[in-house]
């Protein structure tokens, strides 16, 4: 099969698990944003993504998504390093043009996936997952929340400076794993040129940041109002 | 008055491919800064020879620019720190006056050291007899513009073909990818009308070549681009994908 056996495929399956995720992270931000507006209407979609059979489908697929993008990142960077030889340059100089993350988008996906278990641990765990086990209501910290309070997840962990830092860091490390992830995944599956490069650059560009700052806003958000609570 | 320079030279040595190697350090006095890299490879390896000792082993014939023989990692650099020049076109002028220079092969499990800064590029041959020409009868020599090409192709195809097969993209690519080098000669052929007729077939042979030959898989850094001496663009890159993944859902 050549999407498994040649370089161009096993690039297209990166790219396209790729896009999938990131359609999943433009859900997720605008999913998160309406929490800022009303924690009633919030809760009502953390119900919906409960342990309802479509939200138990859509996670699998997203689980499956993640797996792929994963899987072959290790495979594509163990080839290229191989390929690469041990020998290694006693003097190497990054040239001009070559971004920082394109070099590193195996360190940055590393990062991404640590903030991810952080992340589950403190909501999914709680909330989808308890859910399934059968339990209705959590403990979090010296309260007893539902596991479809999103709102209350959110109050509670942003309220800590320190997690606050955390995941403005692992936004960040998303931001670099975008810029370069959103056009390279377009250059390869072969929609670009020599004009369309330098537009997909810019929409990257864009892209990461909307959804750095959507991610973002939520967390500053929560942090501030639990300073005036 | 022609401006001279003194410099250290650190410079890779290696008896064999399967041996180890190891830097070896020589001053070099009175440096013409007219001199191209290799004129100062020349004065230092006829020093070496009226030592007795053996001369530095490097790649090089029309030195001009065009053959592609030319290799050597200057400073961290494919064909050193001047843009868009092979080695033999990188002047000494481009040097300070005391500057440590270190000159590497080009590093790549595809390109195994035959000695010293010499590397064995054979594995690019390999790849352009997998697909890199036309096997169509094209007949006599047609008149001129009997077959029309538009500007944008003739231009993007020569700009294609202006690769001379240094092998500069490898030695600068972190994954080892040959995908600019196999891309150009995809390019220069799918954009022209006589190279149309075998593109599919073309594209899949010699994708397959470069796959089996161990080169790495693209991940879209642009430092071969930035490293090229011809320029050749990652459009490139993004077109043999599209040929590729074409060529194989037609199958």
């Amino acid at each position: 099969m050549w999407l498994l056996n040649s370089s161009i495929g096993k690039k297209l399956i990166m790219s396209i698990s790729g896009v999938f995720l990131i359609l999943f992270l433009l859900f997720h931000m605008s999913m998160n944003i309406v929490a800022v507006f009303s924690a009633d209407a919030y809760n009502m979609i953390c119900e919906l993504l409960g342990a309802n059979w479509y939200a138990l489908v859509g996670t699998a697929v997203l689980a499956g998504g993640f797996l792929v993008h994963i899987v072959f990142a290790f495979m594509l960077t163990l080839q290229n390093q191989k390929a690469r030889g041990n020998q290694s340059y006693a003097v190497s100089e990054r040239p001009k043009g070559v971004d920082f993350a394109s070099q590193n988008m195996f360190i940055l996906g590393t990062i991404v996936v640590l903030g991810l278990i952080m992340h589950f641990a403190q909501f999914w765990y709680k909330m989808q997952f308890a859910e399934i086990l059968g339990h209705h209501e959590v403990e979090l910290g010296t309260a007893v929340v539902g596991v479809a309070d999103g709102a209350a997840f959110i109050k509670y962990w942003f309220s800590n400076p320190i997690i606050c830092i955390l995941y403005l860091i692992w936004f960040a490390a998303l931001w670099f794993h975008l810029t370069h992830g959103f056009w390279s995944a377009i250059q390869t599956i072969g929609w670009s040129n020599q004009i369309w490069y330098n537009r997909w650059k810019c929409i990257s560009n864009i892209f990461a940041t909307v959804v750095f700052l959507g991610f973002a806003l939520v967390v500053v958000t929560f942090f501030l109002k639990s300073l005036c609570a | 008055m022609e401006k001279t320079i003194n410099i250290t030279l650190k410079v890779w040595r290696q008896r064999g491919p399967k041996e180890n190697g190891a830097f070896e350090t020589f001053q070099l006095k009175n440096i013409s800064t007219d001199s191209s890299f290799l004129e100062m490879l020349d004065v230092l390896n006829e020093q070496l020879v009226s030592e007795q000792k053996e001369p530095i082993v490097f790649d090089h014939d029309c030195r001009e620019g065009i053959c592609g023989m030319c290799s050597l990692y200057i400073n961290g650099h494919a064909h050193g720190p001047d843009e868009d020049v092979t080695t033999c076109q990188l002047h000494m002028r481009k040097f300070k006056d005391g500057e440590t220079i270190t000159v590497e092969p080009w590093r790549s499990a595809s390109f195994p050291v035959i000695r010293d800064l010499m590397v064995d590029r054979n594995a690019f041959d390999k790849i352009i007899q997998a697909g890199g020409y036309t096997s169509v009868n094209t007949g006599g020599v047609p008149d001129a513009n009997s077959i029309p090409i538009s500007k944008i192709d003739a231009d993007e195809a020569m700009d294609a073909a202006s690769c001379i097969g240094c092998g500069a993209c490898v030695a600068a690519c972190k994954n080892g990818s040959a995908m600019l080098f196999v891309s150009a000669k995809v390019s220069q052929l799918a954009l022209l009308p006589q190279g149309r007729v075998e593109a599919a077939a073309r594209v899949k042979k010699m994708v397959a070549k470069m796959d089996e030959l161990g080169f790495g898989n693209c991940t879209n850094t642009r430092a071969c681009e930035a490293e090229c001496p011809k320029n050749v663009s990652i459009a490139n890159i993004a077109r043999m994908n599209r040929e590729f993944i074409c060529a194989k859902l037609k199958d």
